[in-house]
């Protein structure tokens, strides 16, 4: 039996009046995906938000690895191993991709006052050794990113922002990556060459657990090990794709079909 | 490709040219003559593209170019010797770009807005009067315990600033910088509306307020050894602020300005980090206050207005927010006009206002825009 890395029960968020997750429960086991679908509002990017700390928690609790993270701050839910791409891209567009990449290593870089202000030999050599990690990153998205690491983050197309968001969550090599609805925004031809690139990467690290919110069934037939879906805060079905697309109950919650 | 040297040498004799001729310039068409030039000269430079052609010259050669800027300011200083005016001048330029860097962490890099530059300039200046009269401390100590006072007490805004966020954040530091004023005014202790004398400056037993006597003919003008001590502060504040902006610590405050949501989802301590700009930029803006106060020897409460918190910070957007190497136009033109063209004296909040208004409809990004963060061109100093 595969030890669950999330571990996610009864969990509730509420806004004023709405019940946005009403008793969630979902596990998720180490080097799994699992795609999150269900109608909008269903409370698919709500979840995300509670487990990295963003919405109040209510009810219930999140565990990471057996260790309670129920109600922690997002920067201290981050340094447990979470990263998460967001569905409208928040990328620090003024900034070059290399600035935006290394917000992602932001809890491995040496912010002594110190040190910034007088070693700046050592601080060359970091930015050195971590263009090097970026550059290599960044090649096994796109062979063109590498050469765009002093661009400012604005002059990428909507695809390649993508690319580097993605990269920004992995570069520090998270346990679990939650990956909010990376298609939008995009042609469907893109979408398929990113999930190629996200499939590659976890060919190479078997060990990183995905959660990947998508709207686009064909994404989710073709990446997902698992499928959840929600509806009103709820769990509606769980299965593999198979499963849960022949389920009658999710065609007519979520295909429409009566 | 690198860039040769030369843009950036030609840009900086013409501007330290420039700014003589200002400081020298008696009759009133000689200085509008100076500024119309400024101005066409900045113009034509844009037009033809020179500006990025200076920028990346000064970036490849960063450690020459500095080293000719601080030799020009001294060089500069040198040629005022006998003129006490226009040293003063001078020293206040040097002064007001310390205070604009602080400002430029707190509001340029990390987003943190204070209205009450004034205040932390003033608590720096008293706290070097009562600290220079009362105690024996060594003036360089008094002068970094001007900047200390400024961090310490601004760090009784720190809550409130946390727990707001735009106008409702600025409010405070405007509330702030009033009570500060007001406090002074009716403290007795620390001179009431009246103010404080300031001991002048002196260091290993030299003072400062002493004409440097040459022979029996020729006096040096005091404010040359002033001018040597805001120099020195100005460039170890500039080299500081330059070199966190392009450090980690920087782009900690880089993300914590342009996006707390995703700054904080990879791990960001966004209240620590602007807790630290905020200090930071006291601190310089403090050390400011009591060098300006040592030099002038004398604080009183209304030199600490709210209207020259807003001086302030029309500063730091005139010159382009963030940019450290904007404040230096920026603080001359904002300083020096007013007392060299006595016409604009009495409107000279209006003529700022306008100013910063046009600069923000024609050139959003102010006189010297703030440049990407780019490690790969030149070397990281």
């Amino acid at each position: 039996m595969t030890a669950s890395l999330l571990d996610a029960r009864g969990l509730v968020v509420r806004f004023g009046g709405v019940t946005a997750l009403d008793g969630l429960d979902l596990s998720v086991n180490t080097g799994e995906t699992v795609g999150l679908i269900g109608p909008n509002g269903s409370g698919k990017t709500t979840f995300f938000n509670a487990l990295t700390g963003f919405v109040r928690i209510a009810g219930g609790r999140a565990q990471l690895a057996g260790a309670d993270i129920t109600g922690l701050e997002p920067r201290r839910i981050a340094a447990r191993g979470i990263a998460r791409t967001f569905q409208r891209l928040r990328l620090l567009l003024d900034l070059s991709v290399f600035d935006n990449l290394m917000l992602g290593q932001h809890l491995t870089l040496d912010h002594g006052l110190w040190s910034s202000v007088f070693a700046r030999g050592r601080f060359a050599a970091a930015v050195r050794g971590q263009a090097e990690v970026a550059r290599t990153l960044l090649a096994a998205f796109s062979p063109g990113l590498p050469a765009r690491l002093f661009e400012p983050a604005r002059a990428l197309t909507m695809i390649d922002r993508r690319r580097v968001e993605i990269c920004r969550a992995l570069i520090r090599d998270p346990a679990l990556l939650l990956l909010d609805e990376p298609s939008a925004g995009m042609t469907p031809d893109e979408t398929a060459e990113l999930m190629t690139d996200l499939l590659a990467v976890k060919a190479r690290r078997p060990a990183l657990t995905v959660v990947i919110i998508e709207h686009d069934m064909a994404v989710i037939e073709r990446v997902s090990d698992r499928c959840v879906v929600l509806d009103y805060g709820r769990k509606l079905a769980e299965g593999s794709y198979a499963e849960v697309a022949a389920d009658p109950v999710v065609r007519r919650a979520y295909l429409g079909e009566d | 490709m690198t860039a040769t040297i030369w843009p950036a040498l030609a840009a900086l004799l013409v501007s330290a040219a420039g700014v003589l001729g200002l400081l020298l310039a008696e009759k009133q068409w000689a200085v509008i003559a100076i500024v119309i030039a400024a101005g066409v000269a900045m113009l034509v430079a844009t037009r033809l593209g020179w500006d990025d052609r200076i920028r990346r010259s000064g970036g490849a050669h960063a450690c020459t170019v500095s080293g000719v800027a601080l030799a020009l300011v001294v060089a500069t200083a040198f040629v005022l010797r006998e003129h006490n005016f226009a040293l003063l001048m001078l020293c206040t330029v040097l002064l007001t770009i310390v205070a604009g860097l602080g400002l430029t962490i707190q509001f340029g890099h990390a987003g943190v807005v204070n209205f009450a530059g004034a205040a932390f300039f003033g608590i720096g200046a008293y706290a070097a009067a009562v600290l220079a009269t009362k105690t024996a401390l060594p003036h360089p100590l008094v002068i970094l315990a001007g900047g200390v006072c400024a961090a310490l007490i601004g760090s009784v805004l720190v809550l409130p600033l946390l727990r707001t966020r735009g106008h409702y954040a600025a409010l405070i530091t405007i509330a702030f910088g009033i009570l500060f004023k007001t406090f002074l005014e009716v403290n007795d202790t620390l001179g009431g509306p009246q103010g404080l004398k300031v001991p002048g400056f002196a260091l290993l037993g030299h003072a400062f307020n002493d004409p440097i006597a040459i022979d029996d003919e020729t006096e040096w003008s005091f404010y040359l050894a002033y001018a040597g001590l805001s120099l020195v502060i100005a460039a170890a504040a500039y080299v500081l602020v330059r070199r966190l902006e392009r450090s980690w610590i920087g782009l900690a405050f880089d993300a914590v300005r342009l996006d707390e949501t995703a700054a904080a989802a990879f791990g960001v301590n966004v209240a620590a980090w602007k807790i630290a700009a905020f200090s930071i930029g006291n601190f310089l803006i403090g050390l400011a206050g009591a060098a300006y106060a040592m030099m002038t020897g004398f604080v009183a409460p209304t030199s600490f207005t709210f209207g020259d918190s807003l001086i302030l910070v029309s500063i730091v957007i005139l010159g382009g927010l963030g940019n450290a190497l904007g404040l230096v136009p920026a603080a001359l033109i904002v300083v020096l006009l007013p007392e060299k063209l006595q016409a604009i004296q009495e409107y000279r909040f209006l003529l700022f206002a306008l100013l910063v208004i046009v600069i923000l409809l024609v050139r959003p990004g102010g006189l010297l825009p703030r440049p990407m963060r780019d490690y790969s061109a030149g070397e990281i100093r």
